[in-house]
């Protein structure tokens, strides 16, 4: 047994999370290349030519847990950006001309790698700190899905700028790409990925092993290090722990019971993670599942560069069309056995809440589950009120203690 | 006997029963959560009851005021106690509109007065009582003469701002350019209406349809949510407590299982 397998998964996640900033501070100030890279990005590349790669929504998300994003909102906003632009590029924006926060720091980046799966702001954001800074910007463009599936068109498109992409590493390096490491990244991202999503999994037992929102820390490890064996390893711990816990019949929690299983729609809050958290867990109700995971299960045949092109096409729901939305909400209420859902209107982000009343109509006439929708905002604290949040969330209770009692009587 | 008190953001309300449900009393308070509007209205529901409270078995707390309240055995939010109340009242109301100080909320129940899906004012205070209380102000018009203001309106005028800042301001415009107050008040009515008829829609408008809380008092709102709903909407007599009344069913259902 190794040192690292000693360690719980949880303690692991935060070694983890801090060596991820130090590596980077200290690689920059040894001459070696940094990426700025969007969330969902086609990491293979960067992580094969070794390029130390950060990622501002990571980090906008630390700077929010701690409470510390409103100096940079301020800022961004005296820079002249309004108030409706993502919280996520206002926090980063300023960041890259403040370079400090009472979170981690991490270097500023030599050049960019911009995603456009997740949404279309992150384009001029990335484009903004291109020119700030003056560093070259990658960008990856992946159609909005308007059909039920990608289009083969489209991943032809996607699969060409792939090897341009690769092109452009091989300029701003200076070193040829490596095809045969390319294979193994390839091949860690897909188990790494195939471990996240069975941990992820095992929270559809009754009741989950897993404490929802702890999910918000091992995504973090998802987003940076998916191509790593370290994250590999750690979410196979974590999988074994949990399916551990579901062998000793242990819930979500070492007190209190799980009474009312969830899914939770949208980014979180961030600034408010213990608050929005504890109001939850003391109705006894648990986050067993979320829009995210899938995000991040980006699975392909290792070395099909076609493949990795769709499927960083296709497994981002802020690319996909309504259908997919609400089939994929209706296959996790299902599959979770939920009695509820959580949506968090999230004011940063239009792509998002733009359909959310629509799918959460049909989803409630398709699962007759409870929901809710709730005003906030990833990362400003600025748009979010406690006793609103608290009385939806009780009400949401309410409805799901009413609506098992009616199975309960109707048995 | 048993006590439900409803603590909103802009008044108190307390609802007393005896153990067959007959009410007892029934009173509003015109402060709301963190003043003496709380105690006060206790205090004139016992002497209204002839009660004191060491008559009272069990109390349910329900709006904004519902977790600070000492005296509760039990929270329960405004939503439920709404249906509850509603749902005693009127056994066929599957809609319930309810517009209170700071919340806006439509209620969709179903045939045994359980909620099946509801909707709240989301972003801001645009179309909830808040937003009266600021055209009343700014009329220069009490609050409970806003109705009959608004119902001399014979030329109503657009209000399109949803914020409630910008909808003040665009009344002082209309005003400033010599409209009428029962026209600006009556524009005024007409925009709650159809941002509160936006929101019904949402969880789909099923009769009967009974409207609540504090702007269920402003018979020109009910008049102009009627039209933009095309349908007849029934008040409770007293729709401020018609919470604390649910609160108070709630209590009564608590006490008879200890």
């Amino acid at each position: 047994m190794n040192e690292q397998s000693k360690r719980s998964s949880k303690q692991w996640v935060n070694d983890m999370l801090r060596e991820h900033y130090r590596h980077a501070r200290q690689a920059k100030e040894d001459g070696q290349l940094v990426c700025w890279s969007t969330s969902i990005a086609p990491q293979e590349l960067l992580t094969t030519m070794g390029i130390i790669t950060m990622y501002p929504e990571n980090h906008a998300a630390a700077i929010g847990a701690r409470k510390d994003t409103e100096q940079f909102i301020h800022h961004t906003e005296q820079m002249g950006y309004s108030s409706d632009l993502c919280s996520y590029a206002r926090v980063n924006l300023a960041y890259a001309e403040l370079q400090h926060s009472e979170a981690e720091n991490m270097p500023l980046p030599d050049f960019l790698l911009c995603t456009s799966n997740i949404c279309h702001t992150v384009i001029k954001w990335y484009e903004n700190l291109a020119k700030e800074l003056n560093i070259p910007l990658i960008l990856f463009d992946t159609p909005f899905n308007h059909t039920d599936e990608v289009q083969e068109h489209n991943v032809k498109y996607m699969e060409g700028q792939l090897y341009h992409i690769i092109d452009q590493l091989e300029e701003i390096t200076g070193k040829k790409f490596d095809y045969d490491k390319l294979r193994e990244v390839m091949a860690i991202s897909n188990e790494t990925c195939s471990w996240w999503k069975k941990a992820t999994e095992l929270a559809a037992a009754k009741p989950s092993p897993l404490d929802g929102f702890e999910l918000f820390n091992y995504l973090a490890i998802i987003v940076f290090a998916r191509g790593t064996e370290e994250a590999r390893d750690l979410f196979h711990l974590w999988h074994d722990e949990l399916a551990e816990k579901i062998r000793l019949g242990q819930g979500p929690w070492k007190e209190g019971e799980e009474q009312y299983r969830v899914l939770w729609d949208g980014i979180a809050c961030w600034p408010y993670l213990r608050y929005t958290y504890k109001t939850l867990k003391n109705l006894g109700i648990n986050v067993v599942t979320s829009t995210y995971p899938k995000s991040w299960t980006v699975s392909y045949e290792t070395g099909d560069i076609a493949g990795m092109a769709r499927a960083y096409s296709a497994n981002v729901y802020p690319n996909r069309n309504l259908n997919y939305d609400v089939d994929n909400m209706v296959t996790l209420t299902k599959k979770f056995g939920l009695d509820g859902i959580v949506f968090h209107s999230n004011r940063s982000c239009k792509l998002m809440d733009f359909r959310q009343y629509e799918v959460q109509r049909r989803v409630m006439e398709e699962c007759g589950v409870a929901s809710v929708m709730f005003d906030g905002d990833q990362t400003d604290p600025r748009l979010f009120s406690e006793a609103q949040y608290e009385t939806r969330i009780q009400a949401l209770a309410e409805m799901m203690e009413a609506n098992q009692r009616k199975r309960r009587n109707a048995q | 006997m048993v006590l439900g008190i409803d603590i909103g953001s802009s008044s108190s309300k307390a609802v007393i029963l005896d153990p067959s449900g007959t009410l007892l009393a029934a009173q509003v308070v015109n402060l709301g959560t963190g003043t003496r509007g709380a105690g006060q209205v206790v205090e004139l529901a016992h002497r209204q009851a002839g009660t004191t409270p060491a008559d009272i078995r069990c109390t349910v707390a329900t709006g904004y005021g519902r977790m600070t309240y000492q005296g509760a055995d039990r929270q329960l939010t405004e939503l439920s106690c709404h249906a509850k109340g509603i749902h005693h009242l009127f056994p066929k109301a599957r809609t319930v509109v309810d517009i209170g100080g700071q919340d806006t909320k439509v209620l969709r129940l179903d045939g045994d007065g359980s909620i099946d899906n509801f909707v709240m004012n989301d972003k801001c205070a645009a179309g909830t009582g808040r937003f009266l209380e600021v055209m009343a102000r700014v009329l220069d018009c009490p609050i409970g003469e806003l109705s009959q203001l608004a119902q001399a309106g014979r030329e109503p005028v657009s209000i399109s701002n949803m914020c409630t800042v910008f909808a003040e301001s665009e009344v002082i415009s209309h005003l400033s350019a010599n409209v009428s107050p029962a026209n600006v008040a009556s524009g005024a009515i007409l925009s709650i209406a159809t941002r509160i008829a936006g929101m019904a829609g949402r969880v789909g408008v099923v009769p009967e349809v009974v409207m609540t809380g504090g702007g269920a008092l402003n018979q020109a709102l009910v008049a102009a949510l009627e039209d933009a709903l095309h349908c007849t909407i029934q008040t409770p007599q007293e729709p401020q407590t018609t919470g604390a009344l649910g609160a108070a069913l709630f209590a009564l259902g608590f006490a008879k299982k200890e």
